[in-house]
């Protein structure tokens, strides 16, 4: 072995090395992030700070209206959302005659993904608050977070729908099903793993979304527990957003806190859209 | 076809012309309200002034600091994301055995899936102290931890469209690199990285397109003093901070301070829109393609 080629082999180990500490970067620094806000706000969570009302004192406030508020924008979501996204879908993927407004809708679709959440509120702002009068609702919010994530549902959703074998299709056709009962019946039970597991990481982000909210005007202050779309609302991560720009110490405490909640929904969203990734991958072999 | 099937189809496809009308409708809602504003504000005085001071006494229009603010949060983000990013792809790809790349790219996800609110949390009140301890002229408030942070949120967006690049490199271009006696390294950057250059420069772009975009994390820890400067350490404002900072206090709707948002959110949106047909161009005119 010449000098070079030693230090080629010198240079091939160094970066094997620097490459371990990258990909265990972001798994330390995510570490880290963790134990930094258990540490900081882990005492904090107890029964009663769950269903605690807001305050003015830091040691009495709660997170009941807020996460009522953010479980009532995940629902409405949903429901918005999961129909339009699937249908906008099938019918990129099966009936996706090839001309220009279907390819129009394609790159769209594309850029749509590429603009930021706020430009979303802003949007929501104009037509929904104002425009349609729904002010800041749930219901407006909702709609502009459906608006948000339906380019990611449509995405995962086709993505699910083309990993349908071509045989299934034709199999359906073979005994006579038309193209919608060999959507209906074949294609979409076939593919429901892979679409809840996209819709669940759509709406997982959607939970965590909170300038499209700020600039629609949800509350940062709710005294009550909103009962129907039409009320006005906070949701969880702008509890949390109001809470660290309060200069007292015992409200960094409760911001602490209402992350460790907020973690805990978005993680096990992420954990029951693997579960259904992996569930689905070994039961369907095709 | 019958009746119902024609009814389904053309419900189907309403369905999806409603992303159509969701772009028609950020631009129509942007460009109303932004002509409104511009009616006011020259559009020269925008672009140009070098102050931003919409609700104080004394208003300037200046769009320039916010801009500077954005670029500089997101050129600290960039420099964090880009080689810990690439190096992630470079590892899993060519170094790391099948099973640990299969455990690892799902555990890489869960940094981008973190609400960003969380980022903003962390930066605020761990990053920007520690490094106050490091760096003793930093204030409370500035661009650099935020900017880290967010490269941080970021860099599974570049391993992981890196990493698909990489893979879809075919191996005898690999083998053929072994087979001259390259090392791992030396296929790595000089076979692998620019054969499949264009999907690389593809997740750069959508990753600076995505922290242009980025809110919470600069609404939190970098502060609310729009400045025309590229000095990391102390307070700016960017563009998605100030549309927050308006949209939380009551300021009057049809007022020219409201309208403020707009003509921010519309040179954000022109900023973001540009970024992300690059990375399609790029995509569509430099993918190399393999038999």
């Amino acid at each position: 072995m010449n000098k070079a080629e030693k230090t080629n082999r010198l240079k091939d180990k160094a970066f094997n090395l620097f490459g371990i500490f990258c990909t265990f970067f972001g798994l330390l620094i995510l570490i880290v992030l963790l134990f930094d806000v258990f540490s900081k706000g882990g005492s904090r969570i107890s029964w009663d700070f769950i269903t605690g009302l807001p305050s003015r004192i830091p040691e009495k406030a709660g997170i009941l209206t807020p996460l009522i508020g953010s479980i009532w924008i995940l629902i409405l979501t949903a429901v918005i959302a999961f129909p339009i996204g699937v249908a906008a879908a099938i019918h990129l993927e099966e009936y996706g005659s090839k001309n220009r407004l279907s390819k129009l809708v394609e790159i769209n679709i594309a850029n749509l993904a590429g603009v930021p959440s706020i430009i979303y509120g802003l949007l929501g702002l104009q037509v929904f608050s104002r425009w349609v009068h729904l002010g800041s609702s749930l219901l407006a919010g909702a709609l502009t977070l459906a608006l948000l994530i339906l380019p990611i549902i449509i995405v995962a959703t086709r993505e699910a729908i083309k990993a349908v074998p071509n045989s299934i299709r034709e199999a359906s056709y073979a005994l006579g099903g038309s193209r919608w009962q060999t959507i209906w019946m074949q294609v979409l039970p076939a593919s429901m793993g892979g679409i809840l597991t996209g819709v669940i990481l759509a709406l997982s982000r959607a939970v965590g979304e909170t300038a499209p909210l700020i600039v629609i005007g949800a509350l940062t202050y709710v005294a009550f527990v909103p009962s129907g779309p039409l009320d006005e609302f906070s949701v969880l991560p702008i509890q949390v957003f109001n809470w660290i720009s309060r200069p007292q110490h015992g409200f960094v405490i409760n911001a602490a806190a209402g992350i460790i909640v907020l973690l805990a929904i978005t993680f096990i969203m992420n954990g029951i859209a693997v579960y259904f990734r992996n569930k689905w991958q070994k039961k369907i072999k095709w | 076809m019958n009746l119902k099937e024609k009814i389904i189809e053309k419900l189907l496809f309403a369905c999806s012309l409603l992303t159509i009308l969701t772009t028609l409708g950020i631009i129509v809602v942007l460009l109303y309200e932004s002509i409104l504003f511009f009616k006011e504000v020259p559009i020269f005085d925008f672009l140009t002034d070098t102050e931003w001071t919409p609700l104080f006494e004394q208003k300037r229009f200046g769009i320039l600091p916010l801009i500077s603010g954005t670029l500089l949060t997101s050129l600290i983000a960039i420099v964090v994301a880009v080689p810990v990013g690439l190096t992630i792809a470079v590892y899993l790809n060519e170094y790391a055995n099948q099973k640990l790349t299969v455990a690892i790219k799902p555990v890489l996800e869960i940094l981008a899936a973190v609400p960003t609110v969380v980022y903003g949390f962390f930066a605020l009140t761990f990053v920007t102290p520690l490094l106050q301890k490091l760096i003793p002229g930093l204030a409370g408030f500035n661009a650099l931890s935020p900017g880290i942070v967010m490269g941080i949120m970021i860099i599974p967006y570049i391993s992981s469209l890196s990493e698909d690049a990489l893979r879809a490199v075919p191996k005898s271009l690999r083998e053929a690199a072994y087979g001259m006696g390259s090392t791992r390294l030396q296929t790595a950057f000089k076979v692998m990285i620019p054969a499949a250059f264009s999907g690389i420069a593809v997740s750069v772009i959508l990753a600076i397109s995505r922290a242009i975009g980025e809110t919470m994390i600069v609404a939190i820890a970098a502060g609310q003093q729009p400045r025309l400067t590229f000095n990391p350490m102390v307070p700016i404002e960017t563009i998605t901070t100030y549309i927050v900072q308006v949209s939380l206090g009551d300021v009057p709707h049809d007022s020219l301070e409201y309208r403020t948002i707009f003509a921010a959110g519309i040179t954000l949106f022109i900023l973001t829109f540009i970024l992300n047909n690059i990375s399609f161009w790029v995509k569509s005119k430099f993918q190399e393609k393999y038999e």
